[in-house]
């Protein structure tokens, strides 16, 4: 079997999606993953030693990478608000320290967090087509993207149909988002894959294509709300996979890890995964977004040590 | 904006290396009856480490006579249960002061710390926590029970205190007494491991440490009070054995050089086998006598594994053994140097093209780039020598049989890699190929009870598992 | 007069999921030294008991199974050396629960479990194989655990005997429910509180203390157990029943053993009992 990622040009990949069948003869014919290989691979770059300079570029990197999150059913106004304050002003007694690269909400948060980041030049994702589980009819979901980038947002956070990824209709989903790309208009479309649900590296693959395809600018790894959400070894796959459309369309898609990513030593990690699977052109916040909450505390934390030279506490770090 | 990474050092404080070491015999260091003293040096810098000694006949005969005593009065009557119990507290004790064994193993190797910390020394311990539990259970390993008596074992340096454990541990379970001569290039372990059999209480003479170089390790082979003799080396100098114990009662086992085919389908998980043909060339830096050293790539995917493994070698990190996010470490020795140079150059000579990613060497030290050539045959002389470097060969092959064909094509048989997505093709490969290990989708792992040794000129004898006792009872 | 200190007296309680709560019935039975004089109160388990028990042992069997050989070896090893740490208060407890030398029963009983600490690894080189088959067919047997497996201990050998049937049980993968000898319970209880502060996950062992007659029964009878050991059942009766109740989800048995030299060298069968043997096919074609 060739191995199409490498192989095929640009107009060649164009007409994989011309049918059902041929969309599915492509995307099973992609190079497997072997797991154990590519986890042990993932777990020798977690070795790596990240200390003094280098570590306090990668934390105010990792800080500048940050879509922070608030997801949950009892998401009010204030706690939007609350949010986005610290986004922009991460450490109130340390000017120099840099924002967050987003805030993401629902979309019935949009409008709050949108006039809390007027002039902030931060970004404001909204996830959207019915979050999480995405089991909606696909007007719904249309209509929930259209609406959030009405409101205010400038990213959408879709869910790909694992439903009919997961039964062999890869043709559906991948018109699916290419639907949701054109209803969001000049909004960045982030897929995520929910890779806890895909459940093998050869379905992430796979997966990662099919939304790449579609045009996706980012491919996130997860919702947060599925066990496992991001991990190293996944991630690995997802950046081979953008590393390989790269080289066989020119295109660059981003990557987006997210839930579970809790330590500067996790992002750290994550960003050693780049740098050494797809190099330093990716790093930057508008190829690489990390999804979390917590992880931006112990962020400021481990900068505050750095500078300080004390191992500091959450009484130092503002709760939001 | 480039990721540089800080300078991480392991800090080499931890190790105390005396300025002279003296024989390890009978239990105790002493100095050497006839034995001159010579340099070990850190191949990374050429800064001298120590004064060891190479022991001379009469050194050679009193480490033999002591492990005969020891085996004779103590050791081959200890119940299993007792020879257990040692062996338990032996491989607590390397747990214990393994982080001390490692850095003083990359200071005298040149090998990163990274692996003689994750991969060596964790292996080192588990050995001899494996053969510990065979002690007391040698009539269920089918080879007997009794044991042959004093053990005469010469060990490299490319591993040297997994060599050690490799050679010790299954030695000691099975009852019998030894005299390891470690590498010339690299005892410090081995005399560090001494101490720790003091600390151990082991009765004094069951394990005697003679350093030395290609001399001493002849004196002790051929020394007549020895029941067996174990070698890993080179195939030159184990047949040169294999003749000295012609006609002697002795027993031997061979661990000698090979020159691994690495086997990639064109069905392979190719990120996967790039990462598999990386880390089986320049692993310990291709010091390793099961490196995958040619690469058999199927010829409808050799460009594109190619460009893979080109772009993953201009990731690798060349420098320093003790800083933590090294990769390839120094060449052990200037010696060995130059036979890698010289073999590239011929190489290049051949005809084969040369590619290294580029690679700022340290000035001092011994070191040389990761490096492929490309356009081999096998008649060329680097896809049959073995190099023992950073160094891999690549070839084409069209068809299974063809690959199978061209693996096998050398005198040497110790291991291969086979990289396909199709199981049944694994196996009909590895049924098919003729190696002692076969490593499927994976390669250069080892494992205390996975059996390891080679077909024709890779020697003979297994070491590791259950096949590993055959060849220390009788 | 020179006060002596008043000592501590330990509180006897069962080990189940890691934790030592007392029994759910409430219910506690005397114990004594040989001497007949009140060692302490025991707690006296119930079905719910065994209940939670089986349910706590289940729960451990991915954890444990799917630890690495060595991962186990190591663990055990470790727990010998903790049982060797504590040899003293060992003594003291089974020359109070039983005749004989107590130093040599402790220091065999420790002995034993190093001994089946370094089978971890190589039960599976002994009882496995690479079967040639007439074809053109790869083709292995492994041992793997079978599971479950709930045993009555020694009655008359409380810390020897209970480390011969349990040690060969759990080293290669399984979890245990074990009913400690009745009357001489506490030695068991003290090698709990070794396994606890040990590395073995919580539920591995499961240790209850207790009438044979009324708890080995919903042993015996519960569908969610895999193995059955009998060594500690002296009334035959008893032993056809329980090995009848177990026959409905056809646990692999042993049957009591009958009067035994728990210092002998024991062979493999115990650990043979409760292992099934795996055996892959797979086609060897390019």
């Amino acid at each position: 079997m060739t191995n199409a990622a490498g192989g095929l040009s640009v107009v060649e990949l164009a007409s994989v999606t011309g049918s059902a069948a041929g969309f599915r003869a492509f995307l099973h014919g992609l190079p497997g993953v072997d797991q154990v290989g590519a986890e042990q691979r993932a777990a020798m770059l977690a070795t790596r030693s990240i200390k003094t300079t280098a570590k306090a570029w990668g934390i105010d990197l990792a800080i500048r990478m940050v879509d922070l999150t608030t997801l949950e059913g009892a998401d009010t106004p204030g706690k939007v608000r609350a949010l986005c304050a610290k986004g922009r002003r991460p450490d109130p007694a340390d000017p120099d320290c840099p924002s967050v690269a987003a805030i993401c909400v629902y979309p019935a948060m949009v409008p709050t967090a949108a006039e809390s980041l007027k002039g902030s030049g931060i970004h404001l994702a909204s996830v959207a087509t019915a979050f999480p589980s995405g089991q909606a009819p696909l007007p719904v979901k249309l209509a929930d993207t259209r609406a959030a980038v009405a409101a205010g947002a400038d990213e959408i956070d879709m869910v790909l149909n694992r439903g009919d990824f997961l039964s062999g209709r890869y043709l559906a989903a991948f018109d699916e988002i290419v639907a949701v790309k054109e209803a969001g208009g000049d909004a960045h479309l982030k897929v995520i894959l929910e890779t806890g649900e895909l459940a093998t590296y050869d379905n992430v693959r796979r997966a990662a294509w099919l939304a790449m395809l579609a045009g996706a600018d980012f491919i996130k790894t997860s919702t947060g709300k599925v066990s496992p959400a991001a991990t190293l070894p996944v991630t690995l796959v997802m950046l081979e996979a953008v590393r390989d459309f790269r080289a066989s369309t020119g295109r660059t898609v981003g990557v987006k890890p997210a839930g579970g990513i809790r330590t500067t030593k996790d992002a750290l990690r994550y960003l050693v995964l780049v740098n050494e699977t797809v190099g330093d052109d990716w790093l930057r916040p508008d190829r690489f977004r990390f999804g979390a909450s917590t992880l931006l505390n112990d962020l400021l934390l481990q900068r505050s040590k750095l500078a300080t030279g004390r191992y500091s506490g959450p009484d130092y770090v503002t709760l939001d | 904006m480039p990721f540089e990474y800080a300078p991480a050092p392991e800090s080499p404080s931890i190790v105390d290396i005396q300025s002279s070491y003296g024989l390890f015999v009978n239990g105790e260091f002493t100095d050497p009856i006839d034995g001159e003293r010579f340099k070990t040096i850190n191949p990374a810098s050429e800064d001298v480490l120590a004064e060891v000694v190479a022991a001379g006949p009469a050194d050679v005969d009193a480490a033999v006579a002591a492990a005969r005593r020891a085996y004779e009065n103590v050791w081959r009557d200890l119940t299993g249960r007792d020879r257990a119990k040692y062996l338990y507290r032996l491989a607590r004790l390397i747990q214990e002061r393994a982080r001390e064994l490692a850095v003083l193993e990359s200071i005298d190797n040149g090998k990163p710390i990274r692996e003689s910390r994750d991969v060596d020394l964790p292996l080192v311990a588990a050995h001899f926590f494996y053969y510990a539990g065979w002690a007391d259970k040698l009539r269920y390993a089918g080879f007997g029970e009794t044991p042959l008596g004093v053990a005469a074992q010469v060990i490299p340096w490319n591993f040297p205190l997994l060599m050690l454990a490799w050679k010790i541990a299954p030695a000691l379970a099975a009852g019998n007494t030894v005299v390891l001569k470690p590498a010339e290039t690299t005892p410090l372990t081995a005399l560090l491991f001494a101490q720790l059999c003091q600390q151990a209480e082991l009765p004094p003479g069951v394990v005697n440490i003679v350093t030395g170089a290609g001399e001493t390790g002849r004196l002790l082979v051929e020394h007549p009070g020895v029941d067996k003799v174990a070698f890993t080396g080179s195939t030159e100098v184990g047949r040169a054995i294999a003749r000295s114990v012609a006609g002697t009662r002795k027993r031997l086992t061979l661990e000698l050089g090979g020159k691994a085919a690495n086997i990639v389908f064109d069905d392979a998980p190719i990120d996967q086998a790039v990462e598999g043909i990386v880390n089986g060339i320049f692993f310990n830096q291709g010091h390793v006598c099961c490196a995958g050293s040619r690469l058999l790539v199927q010829e409808s995917v050799a460009e594109e594994v190619l460009d893979s493994l080109k772009r993953r070698m201009a990731r690798l990190r060349v420098g320093d053994p003790l800083d933590k996010n090294t990769d390839i470490g120094a060449i052990n020795s200037a010696a060995q140097l130059s036979r890698i140079r010289s073999l590239s150059e011929i190489g290049s000579q051949e005809g084969a093209q040369r590619w290294s990613p580029p690679c700022e060497l340290p000035e001092r030290g011994f070191w040389f780039a990761p490096t492929i050539f490309t356009g081999v045959s096998q008649a060329h002389r680097i896809a049959r020598e073995e190099i023992f470097g950073p160094v891999l060969s690549v070839l084409t092959f069209r068809t299974p049989a063809e690959a199978v064909e061209k693996a096998n094509n050398t005198p040497y048989g110790l291991s291969a890699g086979v990289w396909t997505e199709k199981g049944s093709r694994i196996l009909a490969i590895a049924d098919r190929l003729r190696a002692g290990v076969v490593w499927a989708n994976t390669f250069n792992r080892f494992d205390p009870t996975s059996p390891f040794g080679g077909y024709k000129e890779s020697g003979y004898g297994r070491e590791g598992g259950r096949h590993g006792l055959e060849g220390y009872l009788a | 007069m020179p006060e002596s200190r008043l000592r501590i007296p330990k509180t006897y309680k069962l080990f189940i999921g890691g934790a030592f709560p007392r029994s759910e019935s409430g219910r506690s039975y005397v114990v004594t030294s040989l001497d007949g004089a009140f060692r302490a109160n025991a707690a006296l388990a119930s079905r719910k008991d065994v209940r939670d028990a089986v349910a706590a042992a289940r729960a451990a069997v991915p954890t444990w199974a799917g630890a690495t050989a060595y991962n186990r070896g190591q663990i055990l090893y470790r727990i010998a050396e903790l049982l060797e740490g504590r040899r003293a208060q060992f003594v003291e407890e089974v020359a109070a629960s039983e005749p004989g030398d107590a130093p040599s029963t402790v220091d065999a009983a420790i002995d034993r479990w190093v001994w089946y600490a370094g089978w971890a690894d190589k039960i599976a080189q002994v009882t496995g194989a690479a079967n040639p088959v007439a074809g053109p067919f790869f083709n292995l047997s492994s041992p793997e655990p079978a599971g479950v497996v709930g045993i009555v201990a020694p009655p008359d050998s409380s810390l020897l005997g209970l480390v011969s049937v349990l040690a060969p049980v759990i080293v290669t993968g399984n979890t245990a429910v074990v009913l400690a000898a009745p009357d001489r319970p506490l030695p068991a209880v003290t090698l709990t509180e070794v396994l606890a502060t040990s590395d073995l996950p919580a539920g591995v062992v499961n240790l209850l203390t207790g009438r044979t007659p009324e708890l080995a029964p919903w042993l015996a009878g519960h569908l969610d157990v895999n193995g059955l050991d009998l060594t500690g059942v002296t009334d035959p009766e008893l032993a056809t029943a329980l090995e009848r109740d177990a026959a409905e989800n056809l646990k692999r048995i042993l049957r009591p053993a009958g009067p035994t030299d728990w210092t002998a060298e024991p062979g493999i069968e115990r650990m043979v009992a409760y292992l099934e043997i795996k055996t892959v096919w797979h086609p060897k074609g390019v």
